[in-house]
């Protein structure tokens, strides 16, 4: 059992990892398709919106494999790795988008209207009055798809990455200890998950506090 | 020897567009079955979570913690290799995946359900126990019928998610339809080089057209009673 400690602590650092990427790339690349659509930019904020309806209709383990072996067959060959963080963000980036996007809305169309009547440009519009607004109202949301892309990367292991799963999965193959290693598994998503979670509830209670102030 | 685009024909080759039609129908299968048990039990368990009683919360939190933080797939194996050893029991993985989504949508859906009938004013559970209803009347005749409305839309949604979520079941090999589609494809491995490209994709478009529809229709719901 301690022996295989270090594997999981590993495997634990490489799903932390995966996931710090996946939902940093997800996070700009939803910021920018929210934008887009916002802004009702010509043909791109049709193509944003097909986007999201595509990534957040489809289940992450298609993707990746329609990515990771599809792909591959017609000449577009990735590694597993790259597969993976596409993957992720492909999918992560329609989730924040959206949550970007209703905080975008939750701002009334009479503060952008004073705004502009004041003389602020579009962009000055954006940075102090819809950001400051919106952005706030998005991040329960953006929360709770942080967790959601964190827990989806355990789908990974399907493509042969080192995540826990796969670790685990291995040293089943391997030792025929299945108690102790699935114990260890979920051990150590408790130790990844338990402290974003108690922070997202406290997230969410100041938030409700801060909807009452209005 | 298929190439290129000649290799779609893969999908409709002898009985494989039949199979993976078998196969959509396992998933289809195990998705209904699990809403069916997780909304009705899930609004108990909702109702439960906002219990008076400070210990019935708790353990209810504890569960819905315990669910939701650990990954499904590692439920599902958690089920399927170690659940039936202890217990020495047969079960299907078909079985297994409608357990553990059935626990993961109760889980949700009451989470859903605690969320709205917190939403509702204090006031009127709080009038109502002042006119000396019980428990039982408050939540028939005040709880149930204003939180059904504001359910329904989530509750269609939790349906997406739930088919979402079925092809993880692949991997505690149950034969549905992206097991179907490795099968196909491993049968072609040297007859069609680009059977995994159009396979895949079609499973995509499949999973697509089922969920998009229905995510749709509750946000359509959701826009006009929200």
């Amino acid at each position: 059992m301690i022996k295989v400690l270090p594997l999981y602590i590993k495997a634990a650092g490489f799903t932390l990892l995966l996931s710090a990427i996946g939902i940093f790339l997800s996070f700009v690349v939803g910021i920018a398709v929210s934008l887009t659509v916002y802004c009702k930019v010509k043909f791109f904020s049709v193509v944003a919106k097909i986007y999201i309806e595509v990534a957040r209709n489809t289940p992450l383990l298609i993707q990746l494999f329609f990515l990771y072996f599809g792909f591959s067959r017609i000449g577009l060959r990735m590694e597993a790795y790259t597969c993976a963080v596409v993957g992720l963000t492909f999918l992560g980036g329609a989730y924040m988008a959206e949550a970007f996007r209703s905080g975008f809305e939750s701002v009334d169309v009479s503060q952008k209207e004073s705004a502009q009547s004041l003389g602020l440009n579009f962009l000055q519009v954006l940075r102090f009055v819809v950001f400051p607004q919106g952005l706030s109202v998005a991040v329960p949301a953006i929360c709770a798809n942080s967790l959601f892309l964190l827990k989806e990367t355990s789908v990974v292991s399907a493509i042969a990455l080192a995540d826990l799963v796969y670790v685990a999965k291995d040293l089943i193959g391997l030792h025929y200890k299945t108690t102790e290693c699935l114990i260890l598994l979920v051990i150590f998503y408790l130790i990844l998950l338990l402290p974003i979670s108690i922070y997202m509830r406290k997230l969410e209670k100041k938030m409700r506090f801060a909807s009452h102030g209005v | 020897m298929y190439e290129g685009i000649d290799g779609i024909r893969v999908i409709f080759e002898g009985i494989n567009f039949q199979r993976l039609m078998v196969g959509l129908l396992v998933t289809l299968k195990i998705a209904a079955v699990s809403v069916a048990v997780s909304i009705p039990v899930g609004v108990l368990f909702g109702i439960l979570m906002t219990s008076r009683k400070k210990w019935v919360r708790l353990l209810c939190y504890f569960y819905l913690d315990a669910i939701r933080i650990i990954p499904i797939l590692v439920l599902l194996f958690v089920f399927y290799f170690e659940i039936t050893r202890v217990f020495k029991i047969q079960w299907s993985g078909e079985f297994v995946a409608i357990i553990v989504f059935s626990m993961w949508g109760i889980a949700e859906m009451g989470d859903l359900t605690r969320g709205a009938i917190r939403s509702l004013p204090k006031h009127q559970i709080e009038s109502a126990l002042a006119l000396g209803l019980s428990e039982n009347a408050i939540h028939r005749h005040i709880i149930i019928p204003q939180i059904t409305r504001r359910l329904i839309p989530p509750s269609i949604n939790l349906i997406t998610r739930m088919i979402k979520t079925t092809p993880l079941v692949a991997l505690i090999s149950v034969i549905e339809i992206l097991k179907v589609g490795q099968q196909i494809i491993e049968y072609n491995l040297y007859r069609n080089s680009t059977a995994s490209f159009w396979i895949y994709g079609f499973i995509f478009i499949v999973y697509f057209l089922l969920c998009y529809p229905i995510a749709e229709v509750s946000r359509r719901l959701e826009k006009r009673w929200g």
